[in-house]
Formats: structure tokens, C-alpha cells, sequence
């Protein structure tokens, strides 16, 4: 069965969870006798039985009625099963919705129809937009407490409206709902005469899976390279998953930004008939038919189809969620593909936040803001514009261990340019390497691998 | 390609993350089927190679079977197995069928032997695939990467988990502060002393995991067939808390049907399990100090 990840965004306390588990209840998803228990346990705490309950399962999360971290939910409609994700509101918890956002391929957004639209549903919107989801559906929740009005929800839907366009995302899709009365969840309801449009279910098959097919030309960032010498395996794999593309065996392929190229002999596979060719998507490993020496991180393009963009320096919209603000100057880590090198902030553009106010000329960008922003990387990276191709086109920071910032490239900026890129001339062929010193490394590296394999990348 | 392909591509790609950025890695087993396609799934990302440890705790409670697969399977596909146990418990009799309450039981014999098996406290057993003998090894280095088989669908605090997730010096759990974790950018960089679990098989509900057992012809322990009793497990573990179910499944097939239109369809897949039953929140109890 086909399985789509939805994420459930919104302010705090607007009804996530409650959504969550109420469409879990009616669809009769949950498994026997866990609505029986929650409800027991409700009695024996002497409080009101709440569907979000069947949500959050953490101790802390029931004892303050609060989604702390998001939550897969497995559910099945007719059409096609779902992975929920049940995202945090509170603000202090931004970092967990976002976890959680990253991995959909649609969202739905709720805003409470009585207390309206709040900070974090438009930080909620910006950050939807920022990540790349294209299929939102806002969803008014608590539409009882304003007496099922539909001078309320129209209200409200003009206004919310008006804030996306800002953002640049079209949203015609407004349901209005109350979660805890099971309104126009699954089927339509009395209370709502005048509104015709679909239910929430009725929503959540109508969103298409993410198919990306913006550039077909073939992408692989080289994940790893493996030699295992067991059983006399003497194969050298060179390891990733296709982001776009395809690739079958005879065709010529380049490693960017090496430019170092040869042609695939082999595709490998474990338990499958013998291929000839991969897709999208797919964790695949190819042989060579030359043995040259390349690096964790190279983008692997075909010789014959158009090339990734390579520089060290670009424009990007980015979202920092970092306890430190993020410094110009500073050195971070950027994971970008499989690559990963040290980055700079070299400029702030602007820094927005969650109500689109431009806050210009700032030395840092703080936590749970949004900037636009210039980077400039040390090695030369290949890169895509995330409107081109979103899986090469986004990158992490990293700030001392974590993951404290993400963001979408918007612009290839021209290099920077230092003594190694000089290496590289107008004409694609690396000009800097005598054959001796290809054998020599080549040789040098097989010993690395062979003696320290995790340690070499 | 089909949900289990993508499921499949998104396992491997997670599985050779891990192997790329932790030089100690290992693999926990406990013969069950998640783990099992946990390792049939590291065979594909390593096209036929199991690049790491496979550690396996062993309580000296199992089923008996149990033992006896996994020791064949280790031959059969030159696993490097490492096997880990709570010996002190086990000679003073801190057991449940001693006396000791379940969940204390399940501290000293999993969680416990656990934690110290792969901080190199205590001795593991080793299988040496070359000499084809059991060896000891003491003072082991610990492992800081550690994959597990857990899924999000089996219980609340496991649906809350990060694909990499780290424990600190004492192996505990912190679900309130868990660093992001954006598309399929995990979290690879840790201060000294951290160890991390990393989850490949989150994704994955129990019934996926039959039906790719089903394509791939994975050959999983027979427990979980009829036992020509009519009964068969569902879920594996210590045989005096683990109970089997009513079942004449005898294939992959037959257990999906039940799981989809038949009896199993809305009965959770642990409820075998004596453990999880005493009071509320208890697994995430135990999570947190270190259980899996």
C-alpha cells in the first residue's frame, strides 16, 4: 500500500494531538483496548478524558498536557496508509517540530478559530515554506467555542491567507473543524451547513506523494567507497543513493568537484537479479572501470548530462534553531549531500521574523529566526538551487555537535577564489596531477582503507 | 519502486551513515525478526558483508531455539558475533523466576548486561569465524555507535525517538532534549563519552517487516510459525514473560493475512509481553536507563 508522511503544525494548544487522536478513534486505527485504558486511566487521575492522551505517551507530556516531541502515528484510510507526525507548538520545542516537518510531504496547519492566528502559526508557515512542503491545508479548529460561525472562519481564512501569499504559498484549502467533537473530520457535519468543501480525511487522500522529478539528469552524492577483502571480494564499490536520475551500466560518469571520471562496469546488488541500470531513489552501489581515487561527499553526475553547480560560496534562506546565534566569521560545520566542510557566515541580508518584519543590518542571527544569508564554504562543493533540486539544494550547520540551522540554497554565488581552486581550469580537467602521483595516491589509500577504514574519508 | 523498496533504500542509506562515522560500531541482534531484517538489510547495504559486531544479549532465559538459530546463522553468513550476559545476577539468582519483580529483572539482565557489554565493562564472548571457536574478550573498547532494531508503531516513547539518538555517560535517555534531526541529515557529531543508537527500522510497522520477509525470503526463526500446537510467538523474549499467541500461521504469508484482515488486525503486536503491563509509562521507564 502506497504510505504518505503528513506533519500536524500549529500553536500551541490549538489541537494537534486532540486531532490526532480523534481521527485515530473514528478510523478505528488504534489498537484494541488503548482508548478503553486511556479512559481508565483518565478516571483513576480524576480528570477529564482528553483524545490527546492517545498521543503523547511520555510521562511529562501527559502530566502537562504538552507534545514535547513529535510522534510518528501509523493510520490507514481507504486510499493509502499515513505516517502522522504529530508536531510540538510550544516555541521551546521548535527544534522538535522541525525534525519532524522535514520528513513530510504535506502538512496541515491548525489554527484555533477563537483565539486566532498566533506567533507560531505564521513562524509554523514560514518554516513549512522553508522546508520545501508544497501541499498545505490550514485546518480552524475549535470552530464550537465560536459557535460554528462562518463570518469567523472566513474572517480568519482572509487574514491567514494574506500572511502566506507574503511567504509565497498558495493555499486555497481552509477547513473549519472541532477536533474534540469529531466535526468534519471523516464525514460532514450538521453544525457547518455552509461549508462544502472536503474533510479533513477527504483532504489528507486528496495530497499527492512527493514524486520530485525537477531534474531528471542523474545525482548521486558519493556516500562512501567499500573494499571488503573477505572472501576474496575484490570488488571497490562506490556507494549512494540516487537523488535524481538514472544510471546504467557502460554509461560515463564524473565526480564533481574533482571532475575525476570513468565509466560504470558494474551496478552491485545484494539478493537481486543481476541490473544494468538504478533509479531514483534507490541505495545503490557501482563498480568502476577505472580505479581512481575519489572523495566521500563528490557529486557523481553523467558525463553526457548537464553538471551540478560547484563553488564555495552562496545565497540561502536558513533557519536557526541553535542556542548560540549564529556569528559571522565563526567556523560551523556544513553537511550538505554526503559532503561535509567548514563554512563561514559572511553575510546577513536580512533576518525575518516570524511576522515577515525585516530586522536589517544584525551581527547574528538568534535562535528560532530566520535569515537570508551568504556563506562561503572552504572546499568547492557541488551544489543545486533548492527550487532546481531540493535534495541537493538544503544543508545542515552544524555548531559544536549538533544540528543548530538548515537551509534552502537560492543563489550559486561566484567562488572565492583561493589557490585550490586555480587547480581547476575553464576546460573541466584537472590540471595539477601527473599519473605517477594518481598511482601514488591511489596506493596510499587502499593502505588507509585497508588499515583504518572508518578514520579514512 | 513500492513502499518496501523505498523503506528499504531509506534503511540502507541510515546503516551506511552509521558505518561511515563511528569507528566502533556494532549491531545489536536479539534473533527476533526486526533485528533479523535489521541484518539482512546491512547485507544489502554491504553488498553481502556484515561490516560490524553483531552483539547479542543473552539472559539465559531465551527460548532455547533461539540460541540454537542464532549460532547457525552466525556460521552460515561469517557473522562476528559478540555476546554479552549478566553473570553476577545469574549465579546470586537476581531473577524473576527467583523471585525478583519483572521489571527489576529486565534491569539486571538486559539493561545492565547491556550497558556494560558495550562499554567493554564486563567480558564478551566472541565468535571467532576463522578459528570457528568461542573466545573471551576482555577489556574490549566500547562501542560509541550502536544500531537497534526498534520501530516507531510499538510503543509510545519509541515513536518519539531520532533516527541517531544519543545517550550520555550513563546510557540515559532524554526525550525532552533531543537535537534536531533534518531530512536525512542526522546527527553524527558527539562530545567524547556519548554513545548513540541509531534506528534504521523506525519507519517500519510490524506489518512491513513480514511482507519484506515475504520478498526477500528472509529465513527468520521458526518460533514465529505454528508450533503444530496451534500457537505461535508474535514477538520474542525471555520465555518466562513472553507468552505465545493462538495462531496456525506456518508462512510469512499466512501472518500477513492476520495482521491485515485477520485476528491480529487491531491487537498491538506486544501484548505477550508481562512487562509492559506493569502500570503506565513503564517501557519508557526502563528507555531511559538504557533498555531498548
Amino acid at each position: 500500500m502506497q504510505r504518505l508522511n503528513i506533519v500536524i503544525t500549529g500553536h500551541v494548544d490549538h489541537g494537534k494531538s486532540t486531532l490526532i487522536g480523534r481521527l485515530l478513534a473514528d478510523t478505528d486505527s488504534l489498537p484494541q483496548g488503548k482508548l478503553e485504558s486511556v479512559k481508565k486511566m483518565c478516571e483513576n487521575n480524576a480528570r477529564p478524558f482528553e483524545y490527546a492522551f492517545l498521543l503523547d505517551a511520555l510521562a511529562d507530556e501527559q502530566k502537562q498536557g504538552i507534545t514535547i516531541d513529535s510522534a510518528r502515528v501509523f493510520f490507514q484510510s481507504k486510499k493509502r496508509e499515513y505516517i502522522i507526525i504529530d508536531a510540538p507548538g510550544h516555541i521551546e520545542f521548535l527544534k522538535n517540530m522541525i525534525s519532524g516537518a522535514s520528513r513530510a510531504e504535506a502538512a496541515l496547519l491548525l489554527i484555533d478559530a477563537k483565539e486566532g492566528v498566533a506567533e507560531n502559526s505564521k513562524r509554523h508557515g514560514m518554516l513549512l515554506s522553508l522546508l520545501g512542503i508544497k501541499q498545505v491545508a490550514i485546518v480552524v479548529n475549535k470552530m464550537d467555542l465560536v459557535n460554528f460561525s462562518e463570518i469567523a472562519f472566513n474572517k480568519l481564512k482572509i487574514e491567514y491567507s494574506e500572511y502566506l501569499a507574503t511567504l509565497g504559498i498558495k493555499s486555497d484549502i481552509f477547513i473549519p473543524i472541532s477536533a474534540r467533537e469529531g466535526v468534519n473530520l471523516i464525514e460532514h457535519s450538521a453544525s457547518t451547513p455552509w461549508y462544502k468543501g472536503a474533510t479533513v480525511l477527504e483532504i489528507l487522500d486528496s495530497f499527492k506523494s512527493v514524486e520530485e522529478k525537477e531534474n531528471d539528469d542523474f545525482r548521486m552524492p558519493l556516500q562512501d567507497v567499500y573494499k571488503f577483502t573477505r572472501d576474496n571480494d575484490d570488488r571497490r564499490i562506490y556507494a549512494g543513493t540516487v537523488t535524481s536520475g538514472e544510471l546504467n551500466v557502460g554509461d560515463e560518469v564524473v565526480f564533481y568537484p574533482s571532475l575525476k571520471r570513468s565509466k560504470v562496469a558494474s551496478i552491485e546488488s545484494f539478493n537481486t537479479e543481476v541490473k544494468t541500470s538504478v533509479k531514483e531513489s534507490e541505495a545503490i552501489g557501482f563498480t568502476l572501470e577505472t580505479q581512481i581515487y575519489v572523495r566521500n561527499g563528490d557529486v557523481v553526475a553523467r558525463a553526457d548530462q548537464s553538471a551540478p553547480r560547484v563553488s564555495n560560496r552562496f545565497e540561502a534562506n536558513l533557519f536557526w534553531l541553535g542556542a548560540k546565534p549564529l556569528e559571522l566569521d565563526k567556523p560551523y560545520k556544513i553537511k550538505i549531500g554526503s559532503a561535509q566542510s567548514t563554512i563561514y557566515l559572511e553575510e546577513i541580508k536580512r533576518v525575518i521574523d516570524g511576522d515577515t518584519l525585516d530586522r536589517a543590518d544584525e551581527p547574528s542571527v538568534g535562535r528560532h529566526e530566520a535569515a537570508c544569508v551568504i556563506f562561503r564554504v572552504h572546499d568547492l562543493l557541488a551544489m543545486e538551487l533548492f527550487a532546481e533540486n531540493q535534495k541537493l539544494g538544503r544543508f545542515v550547520i552544524v555548531d559544536e555537535f549538533d544540528i543548530a540551522g538548515g537551509g534552502i540554497i537560492t543563489e550559486v554565488l561566484e567562488q572565492y577564489t583561493t589557490r585550490r581552486t586555480k587547480a581547476i581550469n575553464v576546460n573541466n580537467v584537472l590540471v595539477d596531477k601527473a599519473s605517477t602521483s594518481a598511482e601514488f595516491e591511489e596506493e596510499l589509500f587502499a593502505l588507509l582503507r585497508k588499515h583504518f577504514p572508518h578514520q579514512f574519508h | 519502486m513500492d513502499h518496501l523498496d523505498r523503506l528499504e533504500a531509506q534503511s540502507i542509506y541510515i546503516l551506511r551513515e552509521a558505518y561511515r562515522s563511528f569507528p566502533n560500531l556494532a549491531m545489536l541482534w536479539s534473533i527476533g525478526k526486526d533485528s533479523t531484517v535489521l541484518l539482512w538489510l546491512t547485507r544489502k547495504a554491504f553488498f553481502g558483508h556484515v561490516p560490524y559486531p553483531l552483539v547479542h544479549i543473552d539472559t539465559a532465559f531465551k527460548i532455547p531455539e533461539m540460541i540454537r538459530y542464532r549460532d547457525e546463522i552466525a556460521i552460515q553468513w561469517d557473522l562476528n558475533l559478540v555476546v554479552g550476559q549478566n553473570k553476577e545476577a545469574l549465579a546470586k539468582g537476581e531473577t524473576f523466576v527467583n523471585g525478583l519483580d519483572r521489571l527489576s529483572c529486565c534491569k539486571k539482565l538486559k539493561s545492565d548486561a547491556l550497558k556494560y557489554t558495550l562499554d567493554g565493562t564486563w567480558a564478551r564472548r566472541k565468535w571467532n569465524p576463522y578459528k570457528k571457536i568461542w573466545e573471551d574478550e576482555l577489556n574490549g573498547a566500547p562501542y560509541t555507535g550502536v544500531i537497534v532494531g526498534v520501530r516507531a508503531d510499538e510503543e509510545g516513547s519509541r515513536s518519539k525517538e531520532r533516527v541517531f539518538s544519543a545517550r550520555d555517560e550513563k546510557s540515559e535517555w532524554d526525550a525532552s532534549t533531543q537535537p534536531p534531526e533534518l531530512w536525512n541529515q542526522y546527527k553524527t557529531d558527539f562530545a567524547p563519552g556519548t554513545h548513540v543508537r541509531i534506528h534504521p527500522l523506525l519507519e517500519w510497522t510490524e506489518l512491513n517487516i513480514w511482507e519484506y520477509i515475504e520478498r526477500e525470503n528472509i529465513p527468520i526463526i521458526n518460533l514465529y510459525f505454528n508450533q503444530g500446537n496451534g500457537k505461535r510467538y508474535r514477538s520474542l523474549g525471555c520465555f518466562p514473560c513472553t507468552a505465545p499467541v493462538d495462531s496456525v500461521a506456518t508462512t510469512p504469508k499466512e501472518i500477513i493475512e492476520e495482521l491485515t484482515s485477520g485476528k491480529f488486525k487491531d491487537i498491538a503486536e506486544r501484548s505477550g509481553r508481562a512487562q509492559d503491563k506493569d502500570g503506565g509509562g513503564t517501557l519508557e521507564a526502563l528507555r531511559k536507563e538504557g533498555y531498548m
